[in-house]
């Protein structure tokens, strides 16, 4: 009774085949929401600071250098990769990859360092970034002016180069 | 250095002792998701073991506790003598979540020299074995440190003295990079 049982037992574990993954030989991808490493992009920053304003764990650090430089530095070390900054962050300069093979030797390989040209404001001597928020905002997409009622448009879709400039323009009114 | 003093003394496989000094248990459950068959981390000699005193490599979880400072200390004094410690999570990195409160001391390095750091909350199994993999020297690592600098302010800088009258315009005589 015993041999037939593990005969039986044998014969299911043959059945099943391999199922070990030949991981560090052969790469790996994270499934598809999977939140890795958060990414700074340095060129779309804006030095707004509401990454290290919103980080739970308080690992983004900001620290006006100068009166025209500010400094931004990611640690990572105690980072718990929620993905706060990521969502706060109005310029989609953070992103968060599938990066998961973070294993180091030293601690400091997983920091990220920024530094940004600021200009200080005349009254109260603070930094930030020029061209005002505002300015940018408006700066984002083509002028589109209605001309012939002498009204302006203030947004629109397209702004990229490939983009048609014209057919999936949504024209809002002032 | 250390490479192939792992490479030499490590040569056949790695006992391990799991100590975890006040973590949450998610490190933990990646860890034994590690040894199950999907992931086989026997295949790299890898084995738990139950005693410090049997092990080569200690697999700290959880951050320095005050309560479990002398616990830690104590198991990995226990462990002969070449030996190395993994930090696990990013609260044996870096002190986790509750890294300033009374009772957490912070990262595990403050208690027990760290020779690797897999961060993650938690890590995947696979992050593990990968850094498992770089301990071995089968990989290399892939983080480095990243730095960015602006150089040149991107906006050009008008001066008003360089602004002159010319007939009717008024005309900016040079652009300026700083």
């Amino acid at each position: 009774m015993s041999v037939l049982s593990k005969l039986k037992e044998t014969l299911a574990c043959l059945k099943a085949g391999r199922v070990t993954l030949p991981y560090p030989a052969q790469p790996l991808h994270a499934p598809e929401r999977f939140r890795g490493r958060p990414i700074f992009d340095a060129t779309k920053c804006t030095g707004c600071g509401g990454c290290a304003n919103v980080c739970p764990a308080r690992e983004i650090l900001l620290f006006d250098k100068s009166q025209e430089i500010r400094v931004l530095e990611y640690l990572g070390r105690r980072c718990t990769y929620c993905g706060r900054c990521a969502d706060v962050c109005p310029e989609k300069a953070v992103t968060m990859s599938h990066e998961f093979e973070n294993a180091t030797n030293s601690i400091g390989d997983i920091n990220q360092r920024i530094e940004l040209f600021m200009s200080t404001c005349q009254r109260c001597g603070r930094c930030f970034k020029e061209p005002a928020a505002l300015d940018q905002l408006k700066m984002k997409g083509y002028r589109f002016d209605d001309v012939e009622q002498e009204r302006w448009v203030f947004r629109s879709e397209s702004y990229f180069e490939n983009e048609p400039v014209v057919d999936d323009i949504k024209i809002e009114w002032d | 250095m250390l490479k192939s003093l792992c490479q030499k003394m490590f040569g056949r496989s790695l006992w391990v002792y799991h100590a975890n000094s006040g973590g949450c248990n998610g490190c933990d459950i990646e860890v034994l998701n590690v040894l199950t068959p999907y992931y086989d981390a026997e295949r790299f000699g890898i084995k738990l073991v139950g005693s410090p005193r049997h092990a080569d490599v200690m697999l700290c979880q959880g951050p320095a506790m005050r309560s479990t400072a002398k616990a830690l200390q104590r198991a990995y004094d226990a462990m002969p003598a070449p030996k190395i410690v993994f930090a696990i999570g990013s609260c044996a990195c870096g002190g986790g979540i509750w890294f300033d409160s009374y009772s957490v001391l912070g990262p595990v390095e403050k208690l027990v020299p760290v020779n690797f750091y897999i961060p993650g909350c938690p890590p995947r199994p696979e992050a593990i074995i990968y850094g498992v993999a770089v301990a071995l020297g089968l990989v290399d690592k892939k983080t480095a440190p990243v730095q960015f600098k602006q150089i040149e302010l991107p906006i050009p800088r008008y001066h008003p003295e360089h602004l002159l009258g010319r007939e009717e315009l008024v005309v900016y005589e040079k652009v300026e990079k700083v």
